[in-house]
């Protein structure tokens, strides 16, 4: 174990110092030794900021992009952030069917088209009632009935709350597309279509990259962006500020541009989850569409290129 | 003297035979049909499940279907087996063997057919390496190789004594299959004391096997009644799939007793009498799943709850009507009727039953998995049209269809190289009528 992990925190150091960014990183190898990995210096030289805030000099033939790579074995990715437990509020008012979150996760995922992880879905309480747009990502309950019937802890709860899947592990039996009440389990019947460099990267569970044949995805919450304190990608992505995300602990939600206290939004609106009446005790909770910025028809163009 | 006479007769009655042109051209087609099945499970391997029909909705298809298709057929071999024999069933004797055959061959095709709907195969062992025990899949996994084992040794035990007198004539069988009798059974002498070892042990498994059947099919029914999804979260599910299994699995039998009888001329020893006693416990059996049925469909046809209005519609007067109305009338109802008459008990009805039964049966495993499927909780919304319908494509198929004619395969080549009818126990039976 050790060996491997110094060569790949070594890895990491030299691409993320490359990017100009500051890790905890201190390895015990120099990476950028002349000679290591077989590239010559080139005499040229490049400034950077190094973790202690001082600026060093790197010869620039040892810089080179590195594809992003959490910084977390799988065995930590399926521990969790300790103290933390992540929940996400959507405000059904707010939403217009723009599809911003869908394609932004589908981009950060590397998802082949009609592997959408986050779906709208045009909802209609009873005859009478008025429609709305219900976008619906993977609801992390508290007491997942996908991770009840895994045979093989494939996928598994963390104790932050987030339910994720070890692809690497996943026997492809689909029980829990089957035991899963919001069908937001997204199989990948064949080899997904993915550039080499995504392909080739090992699989995180945090990421869920790459997506592999006969296994099965779904919504992570970004792991990984919450591990970095950023917001998931659907969050950042929606211009209506639909999608609130954070930490039950601190009572706080945030969409980027406001910020509530979790217990007064779900109180003043009225939350709720979904079939509640399940006990899954999911993760997410749906403010009414009372009060909303748009009507509903405003999102009925953007339905069609999926749904005609 | 006439008596060892008789008895010599019985034994070359009995002995398997060598096939012939017709059996040949059999063992071709169904070896021809397991190639095609082979070609498609490759083209399954390589490509991925994609080459199934089976998509984010239907996500499990004909492959689960005849997967509990299997399960529930192999369930026969205990009922005849050990039921009949507990209580002291005499008559069912002769089509033990029959029963065995069927439950090995399709509990193997169960097992295989099961992988088969992996999406990633090469990773079975990751059931004993991380295996979790709360899943019902190890529960399946257990069971299943449990039931296994003892139908195999159901079927090996009982054949020891008619081991020893196939060994008698070796000239006949060939110095190949000789040598596996021997393999087989060469230990087996009669002795008294072997014996009765073998008596209780066969006792001691037909004790074992009937909580170990029941379970492997309340397990199977668990694999659907542990989720929420309408037509599945349902108590009566265990029972309902029991019923079926044992009516499935005695109709497959009456349609081997029959084509035995006819192909191997054993008239004399699956006689009108056993198809008139096997055509009352049919119809017991069919009246059974009838009110397991009545259960399943009519009480929540009776309160039409909002998220199971879809799907009764849709299987009662929508997509899925004719099938269900199909597998009903043919699996249950029409038999129930036939088998009412005396006239509806000889042979030839009771085979055309039987093949009702099973054809029937299998539509109605089919229904159990799709309509549900199409019916979930949320819209089918975000998706592409071809996720929102399912029908199997030719390598599902092309697969399932193998998997049938493999377990049919199993049971060729086991009434090859063994006795269909148990000779020892025929002999003894004649030897106590005759004093």
């Amino acid at each position: 174990m050790e060996p491997e992990n110094n060569s790949r925190r070594d890895f990491l150091l030299a691409g993320l110092v490359a990017a100009g960014l500051a890790t905890g990183c201190n390895p015990k190898k120099d990476p950028f030794e002349a000679g290591a990995d077989g590239v010559q210096a080139s005499g040229k030289k490049v400034k950077l900021l190094s973790v202690d805030g001082d600026v060093i000099e790197v010869d620039e033939a040892f810089l080179k992009p590195v594809p992003h790579l959490p910084d977390v074995s799988n065995a930590e990715a399926r521990i969790g952030i300790p103290g933390k437990k992540f929940v996400m509020v959507i405000d059904l008012s707010r939403c217009k069917n723009l599809k911003k979150c869908q394609s932004a996760c589908n981009f950060a995922h590397d998802l082949n088209p009609g592997h959408n992880w986050i779906k709208v879905n045009p909802m209609k309480g009873a005859d009478h009632t008025a429609p709305y747009w219900e976008p619906t990502t993977c609801m992390h309950c508290d007491e997942p009935p996908c991770v009840k019937v895994c045979p093989v802890d494939a996928t598994f709860k963390r104790q932050d709350g987030i339910v994720l899947i070890d692809s690497d592990r996943c026997i492809g039996c689909r029980f829990c597309m089957a035991a899963c009440p919001y069908s937001t389990r997204v199989f990948n019947w064949g080899e997904p279509d993915l550039p080499a460099s995504v392909a080739s990267q090992p699989y995180s569970a945090e990421t869920s990259i790459p997506q592999k044949k006969g296994t099965v995805g779904k919504c992570d919450f970004c792991a990984d962006m919450t591990r970095m304190g950023m917001l998931p990608h659907c969050v950042s992505a929606c211009p209506n500020g639909t999608f609130f995300y954070g930490d039950l602990n601190e009572d706080s939600v945030t969409n980027g541009a406001d910020t509530f206290r979790f217990s007064d939004l779900i109180k003043d609106k009225a939350g709720y989850r979904l079939m509640e009446d399940l006990g899954t005790k999911p993760s997410v909770y749906y403010l009414p569409p009372a009060g909303r910025n748009f009507p509903f028809e405003s999102g009925l163009e953007n339905d069609k290129t999926q749904n005609s | 003297m006439e008596n060892s006479i008789k008895g010599e007769q019985i034994i070359q009655d009995l002995l398997p035979r060598k096939f012939k042109t017709s059996g040949r051209i059999w063992v071709g087609i169904l070896v021809a049909i397991c190639l095609v099945g082979a070609y498609a499970y490759y083209r399954q391997l390589r490509y991925g499940l994609v080459v199934t029909n089976m998509r984010d909705y239907v996500s499990w298809g004909i492959y689960i279907s005849n997967f509990v298709f299997f399960v529930a057929i192999s369930l026969v071999g205990s009922l005849i087996t050990a039921v009949f024999r507990l209580a002291g069933v005499k008559w069912g004797a002769p089509l033990t063997r029959i029963a065995e055959m069927i439950a090995v061959g399709a509990i193997i095709f169960a097992s295989v057919i099961i992988i088969v709907d992996m999406g990633s195969p090469e990773r079975f062992y990751n059931l004993f390496l991380y295996g979790r025990i709360q899943s019902p899949i190890i529960w399946d996994v257990i069971v299943i190789t449990t039931y296994f084992f003892i139908s195999l040794l159901l079927l090996y035990y009982p054949l020891l004594p008619d081991i020893k007198i196939l060994l008698r004539f070796k000239e006949k069988s060939g110095p190949g299959l000789s040598k596996f009798y021997s393999f087989l059974g060469s230990f087996w002498k009669g002795s008294h004391k072997q014996y009765l070892l073998s008596k209780k042990a066969i006792n001691a498994l037909c004790v074992a096997i009937i909580p170990v059947a029941f379970t492997i099919h309340t397990v199977t029914s668990w694999l659907f009644a542990t989720t929420y999804r309408p037509g599945w979260d349902s108590t009566n599910f265990g029972a309902y799939f029991i019923a079926g299994a044992f009516l499935v699995g005695a109709g497959s039998v009456v349609v081997a007793m029959y084509i035995f009888r006819t192909w191997y001329h054993l008239e004399k020893y699956i006689t009108p009498d056993h198809f008139d006693k096997m055509g009352r416990v049919l119809v017991l059996l069919c009246l059974l799943y009838l009110y397991f049925n009545v259960n399943e469909f009519l009480t929540p046809f009776f309160k039409m709850k909002e998220s199971e209005a879809g799907y009764l519609n849709d299987l009662f007067s929508g997509s899925f009507a004719l099938t269900f109305w199909f597998a009903i009338l043919t699996g249950i109802i029409l038999p129930i009727i036939v088998l009412l008459f005396k006239s509806g008990r000889k042979p030839l009805p009771m085979f055309i039953v039987g093949i009702m039964v099973v054809v029937g049966a299998w539509f109605k495993r089919y229904l159990i998995v799709t309509p549900t499927l199409l019916h979930p909780f949320m819209p089918m919304h975000d998706v592409p049209q071809m996720y929102k319908h399912y029908f199997p494509s030719w390598e599902e198929w092309a697969i399932s269809m193998a998997s049938l004619a493999g377990t049919m395969l199993i049971i060729t080549i086991l009434c090859r190289i063994f006795p269909i009818i148990p000779i020892q126990e025929t002999l003894d039976e004649h030897h106590e009528t005759v004093k």
